[in-house]
């Protein structure tokens, strides 16, 4: 059957056809959807885990059970998953496993722009790269092939415009495939003694690996029409826009397998060619490695190491003339992405920025409690960073600063890694106040189920995490719950608690407003008679309110009836209808 | 067939997907080569979200670029201003006439440039405005504003209006058919 698919879609597709039985990951976009779009088959087993190590750790387990497996993350989510990936490349595997990463080049959802390519080096683990989304399909059935023939976890890299965009893709029928557990130490113990004769294992691996990159379909040489006279090594999306811009009218170097490069293919293509460009988004893998065997290549210095391509990039990095267009003088104000109308989050927000708290905050939608008015954010470094960044932050300024720091962390990033940092606080005694935004659902990645929502990934109902229970059991005696739409109790609570000489934790508990099951009530209005035009519910950051004609108006398109901006007109200006 | 490029712009929210999934889905079922991209995440929080759509023959980039959209559908006005630069010389754009204020303006650092639209049509673009918020109310629901905006696009095709309709059937949820083709057709006519 033919079919427009996301990338992502269609990599799920190909893994579900390749037999994998069983998935566990860590949502993070752009790489979401592949475990979303896998939940979907009935006869496999598939989950959300706390984090990538749990997920990576679990897909391990699976493997060695005798499925085949795989686990799914965002760039990013590789730095949490590396300990178990790096001994896994001496294990190797049972079953073949497959492990998804998604970069996002350009950083459309990330909070910086790493290249995947380099831990497929520095683990010596096998990295495929698809285009497009029928290679996502047609890639993991290879990538499990290979992992059985060669006994080793292989990774597919997914970038977003290959992870979002959707092509053409022809799916096939599953197959199934079992593997016997046989008890082996010496493969899967890992101590000294084995890991030392599994090293040499990994280095003739890779050379046979290298052996197969040489001739693998993976990596095909497209030949041009001779109307240009220099070729271009090319991978993943780049491959697309070279294609825009030069068509049949250049020698192509497409490579599929990108972790371990070929070599005398490069240098056969190079003699053919004469001038060599290297087009590769980020960093300069393929470009360092053509340098290393002696091929002469120009790369960086024309192709930035930074953002994404278009064949627009490439099209101005030859000289090729501009598109005609038309562009205006007016100036058009940005728009930057914000707190949806009536985020439970804004509330608690609202009351940090007023009594002017120094917060440190963590990955999520809560991230944009960062941009104007509320500004309410110093600090946003990576998962989970927020509480034990907390605890250094105290423990550096004492009394100056316990007293007017909090942290805020999201439910599930309080599963993922936050938990840890509070033991820490807990354990080494800081007098830090966490702040736990609870709006039951893993927001920014498009709501996935967490371990505190009490459902699993396909909405049944599961086993769920108290969260006043944990924090009480590793050791915070002070533990409260707030209404985030009650900026006064929010208050008073915040400050409470600030002043409390131990650590604490206050949870800030309503659900996402985009949850299918909170109903929105009637939208607001303003009696324009009343209002005087203060500006005062115009610090709260609503998008739903606006000022016009001297006086604050409500889109009632966009406005699902918190009543939270009414709190803040002194003048009884809001008014509703009811539910 | 050289490949046709379709922008569809507009503010987090306001319904693209539903927009780029029809596209998709007629586009496919005509026979054509299709990529369709979008962002997803953040971006998707009430900022500025754009849908690239191609067709034809063969199609390779999956994303548009300055001065190559045949077409773009801007679900909100400002918007329209924001990518008109991606139009091709010659090119359409279809402009709801919605305004939403973004976050600078909410708070007073900037002014909704009220008047993009004229300095458009001043300048020789081929302005296609359209006030869908009120035709997709006249439908029934004013969530259709996506439809009416597809509604209208279709005029400029050669594709058969049944053809999008059996789209819209195989793309929406049975209880929102109706109403959406009735968004289309206020559409298409008005």
């Amino acid at each position: 059957m033919k079919a427009l698919m996301i990338g992502n879609a269609a990599l799920a597709r190909g893994l579900y056809e390749s037999g994998c039985s069983v998935i566990s990951s860590y949502p993070g976009t752009p790489s979401t959807e592949i475990t979303e779009e896998f939940a979907k088959f009935n006869d496999t087993y598939c989950e959300w885990a706390p984090n990538e190590k749990v997920a990576m750790e679990t897909a391990f387990g699976a493997s060695l059970r005798g499925k085949r497996s795989a686990c799914c993350m965002k760039h990013v989510g590789l730095n949490v998953a590396a300990d178990p990936l790096f001994t896994m490349s001496y294990t190797g595997v049972n079953a073949g496993m497959v492990i998804c990463v998604a970069d996002d080049p350009g950083m459309h959802s990330s909070q910086n722009e790493q290249d995947s390519r380099h831990y497929a080096i520095a683990a010596k683990v096998p990295m495929l790269e698809p285009s497009d989304s029928q290679e996502a399909l047609d890639f993991a059935k290879i990538a499990y092939e290979i992992s059985e023939t060669f006994d080793t976890p292989v990774f597919i890299k997914m970038c977003t415009r290959v992870a979002h965009s959707q092509s053409i893709t022809e799916t096939g029928e599953r197959v199934e495939i079992t593997k016997e557990y046989v008890k082996n130490p010496q493969k899967y113990i890992m101590a000294p003694a084995n890991a030392i004769k599994r090293h040499p294992f990994v280095e003739e691996r890779t050379a046979k690996l290298t052996e197969y990159a040489e001739t693998s379909p993976l990596n095909r040489i497209e030949e041009g029409n001779g109307e240009n006279d220099f070729g271009i090594i090319t991978s993943s999306t780049s491959y697309q826009y070279v294609k825009e811009v030069f068509g049949d009218t250049v020698s192509v170097l497409k490579l599929g397998m990108v972790n371990p490069l070929p070599v005398k293919m490069i240098k056969d293509f190079a003699e053919k060619v004469g001038k060599v460009y290297v087009i590769e988004e980020l960093d300069p893998i393929i470009e360092t490695h053509c340098k290393n065997i002696g091929v002469e290549v120009v790369g960086k210095e024309k192709f930035s190491i930074m953002g994404e391509f278009s064949q627009k990039t490439i099209a101005k990095a030859f000289g090729l003339a501009d598109k005609e267009n038309v562009c205006l003088d007016t100036a058009v104000p940005v728009r930057p992405p914000m707190m949806c109308s009536g985020c439970p989050h804004r509330g608690i927000y609202y009351v940090l920025a007023k009594n002017k708290i120094t917060v440190l905050g963590d990955i999520g939608c809560y991230t944009l409690g960062s941009m104007p008015p509320l500004n309410a954010l110093d600090m946003t470094l990576c998962m989970g960073a927020s509480v034990s960044g907390l605890h250094g932050y105290n423990k550096a300024g004492g009394q100056e600063t316990e007293n007017k720091t909090v942290c805020v962390i999201g439910d599930s990033t309080f599963m993922h890694s936050g938990v840890t940092g509070l033991i820490n606080i807990a354990y080494n005694q800081s007098n830090s106040t966490v702040i736990i935004l609870d709006n039951s659902i893993t927001g920014m990645t498009g709501h996935q189920q967490n371990p505190t929502t009490g459902y699993n990934i396909k909405g049944d109902p599961a086993g769920k995490v108290n969260l006043e229970s944990l924090c009480h059991s590793v050791g915070i005696n002070s533990v409260r719950v707030v209404d985030p739409y009650n900026l006064e109790e929010c208050e008073r609570v915040v400050k409470e608690e600030l002043a409390k000489n131990e650590p604490s934790v206050i949870i800030s508990r309503r659900p996402c407003v985009l949850l299918k099951y909170v109903k929105p009530k009637k939208p607001l209005y303003i009696n324009p008679d009343k209002c005087r035009g203060c500006k005062r519910c115009m610090k709260f950051g609503c998008p739903s309110i606006s000022f016009r004609d001297k006086h604050a108006v409500i889109d009632n398109t966009l406005c699902i009836g918190c009543g939270v901006c009414a709190s803040l007109c002194p003048f009884d200006a809001f008014e509703s209808e009811g539910e | 067939m050289a490949t046709k490029n379709i922008m569809i712009v507009g503010v987090g929210g306001q319904g693209s997907l539903l927009a780029s999934k029809l596209l998709g889905r007629l586009l496919v079922d005509e026979g054509f080569d299709v990529k369709v991209s979008e962002v997803h995440g953040m971006s998707q929080r009430g900022g500025s979200v754009v849908t690239y759509v191609k067709f034809g023959d063969k199609v390779y980039s999956p994303i548009i670029e300055e001065g190559e959209a045949d077409f773009i559908v801007s679900f909100e006005k400002i918007e329209a201003a924001r990518y008109i630069k991606d139009l091709k010389k010659g090119g359409t754009i279809i402009v709801n006439t919605q305004q939403i204020d973004p976050m600078p303006v909410i708070i007073g650092n900037a002014e909704y440039p009220a008047n993009v639209l004229d300095e458009m049509k001043e300048k020789g673009v081929n302005v296609d405005d359209i006030d869908a918020l009120a035709l997709a109310s006249q439908a029934g629901s004013a969530k259709a504003c996506n439809i009416v905006l597809m509604g209208r696009l279709a005029k400029y095709f050669d594709i058969p209006r049944e053809k999008w309709e059996t789209a819209i059937e195989k793309c929406v949820k049975p209880a929102f058919i109706e109403i959406n083709k009735k968004a289309f057709e206020l559409g298409y006519n008005n």
